[in-house]
């Protein structure tokens, strides 16, 4: 029983762990999606977020600003975005996968640039990393430690989920941002400036994403390497998609796509079932989900078109 | 019309523009980072041009490229977006690879198995993302992506199957029997460079993109997948059933990208390793499609282009520049090329405006 409960504890720690970078990455799919904009490129942004975190906790030692500074790196692969998408009517689907070109193909060209020409950044200590909340508290080991003193990072991510939901459904500014992916035209009309909306979602997106990726280096892995971003991004879209387009949704599609990599934890250890297998569970019950549920699961319905102002 | 406005509304000009923009941002970088551009940049040029041998190599690397350029080419002349390409690289592969090693047969049979597994396998990739499309209205973006997840970690499970994995040879299969391989013989591979490498992939890609070319522009097929590709409402009311023209386009796209993979197994890389990362070649394919318009014919000289730039880039750690460089140029191409068509209504009313 003993066994049982403290493998338990090592799974739901495993989970919490893979969690918080999918739940940031996804409320950032989110405020795209739901906006009118398809962004596929989350998996790039994270991974240059990724880069410029662990770098800037590398040279500061402060993780909180490093934290920022990798939410606001990937911003700026949001701002591409969004000026390619809104401003310029760019296809979508090929803006976001030039991102995901551009973004880790810089975050690796800067790092072997700064370097000596090694791809891994050097590893930064632990004062640099996230510090844990409830460091201490719990006898090391224990059931409730391995539950409960995970990356204070990680609570806040569970904070940024009610805020986004507030601000989702409980401001104009979340109506009109659900409004202009539904009907950007309907919106127009109303002197909702639709432009405007889609740029913020789409920064917000990128900088959402890139604490997503900060939150790998700062707190699971500290240092950066090539393939540290491997599908989060498209778990964080796959995430919202399952969790029709809610943050709430997303949230819960996260914590089952969390338990998955937690899972894989538990499954590389005995023999019993293959970790590839247990990573295929995301993508498989995403694609059901959109076979059985398409009515609910509805994407909205502007998603992806280009708005254009009438002349 | 005057000939100077001829050019900017074509779609060369600002295809050749977003290249020249994407070597101009990647040297900003490289001049940033204290590396010459004119240094890299010749190192580039150089790794490719200094020997036949090297050319061989631009032309082993493009092979796969042509393929899954033409995949993607293929999905846009019809109205999809195949961002699929990577999953059905990965499954043509896989399947190749196992007919490959498990099958025993003359060089004559085996080839034309393993290619004929590859295609059947990306076509069913294809198809069943084309089936979600068609019976559900799934849209395809989005299932393609979950299908390249899937096929990536199926991939990484097979490859540990006991069936296919290599004893004790780390985490890739057994090498392919030497009756599935494309290589030369010896005696062209000595006349071209002694490149050990050289194979018929090339010549496959080339061919292939002549037959796609021939099935879009001179079969009746061709005609209804360009009709539904151009208006699918219009292509109904002419009689057209664009389910069906969907089904076979997915069909068809799927295949070539997995005969790309199959071409890169037999021709170059004999064996599946475990995937640490999605090695790209579908993503690529859309980069080639877009640099060739959606040519199939141009497919083969982008996919050149890109291939050569892929083995150049191999040879710039030489002068201590990061192989990166290729990747972000490559980003920026698609990025221009992506917003250009709205730069060349900017330019064209501007033009329009003074006359």
């Amino acid at each position: 029983m003993d066994t049982i409960i403290s493998d338990l504890g090592l799974v739901i720690n495993a989970t919490l762990i893979a969690m918080p970078p999918l739940l940031y990455a996804a409320l950032g799919s989110c405020f795209s999606e739901r906006s009118g904009v398809i962004n596929i490129g989350i998996e790039g942004m994270m991974t240059i977020g990724a880069f410029v975190g662990v770098v800037v906790a590398y040279f500061t030692g402060n993780p909180w600003f490093s934290f920022l500074c990798g939410g606001l790196a990937g911003a700026v692969f949001g701002l591409l975005h969004a000026v390619a998408c809104v401003s310029f009517g760019a296809d979508q689907t090929i803006s976001g996968t030039a991102i995901n070109f551009l973004a880790p193909g810089l975050a690796i060209f800067l790092c072997k640039a700064m370097f000596d020409g090694s791809s891994d950044s050097p590893s930064i200590d632990t004062a640099s990393k996230l510090p844990r909340l409830l460091d201490g508290v719990f006898p090391v080991g224990s059931f409730w430690n391995n539950v409960l003193n995970t990356y204070s990072a990680a609570y806040l991510a569970f904070v940024a989920v009610l805020v986004v939901w507030f601000v989702f459904y409980k401001t104009r500014f979340g109506m009109r941002l659900r409004a202009a992916g539904e009907h950007p035209e309907a919106c127009a009309t109303l002197g909702i400036n639709v432009f405007r909306i889609r740029y913020i979602c789409v920064i917000l997106s990128g900088f959402l994403s890139g604490l997503g990726g900060a939150y790998v280096t700062l707190a699971t892995v500290s240092q950066f390497r090539p393939a540290i971003i491997v599908g989060q991004g498209f778990i964080a879209i796959a995430a919202v998609i399952f969790g029709k387009f809610s943050p709430h949704g997303a949230m819960l599609a996260c914590l089952l796509f969390g338990l998955c990599t937690g899972l894989r934890t538990i499954a590389s250890q005995g023999n019993w079932i293959s970790p590839n297998l247990i990573s295929m569970i995301p993508y498989v019950v995403t694609v059901i989900t959109l076979v059985l549920f398409v009515g609910h699961a509805r994407v909205p319905a502007a998603n992806g078109k280009p708005f254009e102002k009438s002349k | 019309m005057d000939k100077k406005k001829g050019i900017l509304q074509g779609n060369a000009f600002y295809t050749l523009l977003s290249i020249l923009v994407g070597f101009f941002v990647g040297a900003i970088l490289l001049f940033l980072a204290g590396i010459s551009p004119g240094e890299a940049y010749g190192q580039l040029f150089e790794g490719v041009f200094g020997n036949l041998k090297n050319i061989v190599w631009a032309f082993i690397y493009a092979s796969p490229l042509i393929f899954t350029g033409l995949s993607v080419a293929f999905s846009f002349k019809t109205g999809v977006f195949n961002i699929g390409a990577e999953g059905q690289f990965v499954v043509g592969s896989l399947a190749a690879c196992a007919v490959g090693i498990l099958v025993k047969l003359p060089p004559a049979l085996h080839i034309p198995l393993c290619m004929l597994s590859a295609v059947a396998a990306g076509a069913v990739w294809g198809s069943v993302v084309g089936l979600l499309k068609v019976k559900r209205g799934i849209n395809e973006v989005l299932s393609f992506i979950m299908f390249n997840w899937i096929a990536y970690y199926f991939s990484n499970y097979a490859v540990n199957l006991q069936i296919l994995h290599k004893e004790g040879g780390g985490e890739a299969t057994k090498d392919i029997l030497d009756s599935a391989s494309i290589v030369f013989p010896d005696v062209i591979r000595d006349f071209l460079g002694k490149n050990r490498n050289a194979n018929f992939g090339f010549l496959l890609a080339a061919a292939a993109a002549v037959l796609i070319w021939f099935i879009i522009r001179k079969t009746t097929l061709g005609y209804k997948l360009r009709a539904v590709g151009y208006n699918n409402y219009a292509a109904q009311y002419g009689g057209i059933n664009s389910d069906r023209a969907v089904m076979t386009a997915m069909a068809i796209s799927g295949g070539l990208a997995g005969l790309g993979g199959a071409v890169q197994l037999m021709g170059m890389s004999m064996r599946i390793s475990q995937f640490a990362s999605q090695e790209s070649y579908g993503f690529q394919g859309i980069t080639v499609a877009l640099i060739a318009g959606s040519n199939p014919i141009g497919c083969i000289f982008s996919g050149l282009f890109y291939g050569a730039m892929k083995y150049g880039g191999t040879k710039l750690s030489l002068v201590d520049a990061p192989s990166e460089v290729v990747d972000i140029i490559m980003g920026t191409i698609i990025f221009f090329i992506a917003i250009s068509h709205v730069l060349r209504n900017l330019i064209l009313s501007r033009k329009g405006g003074k006359a």
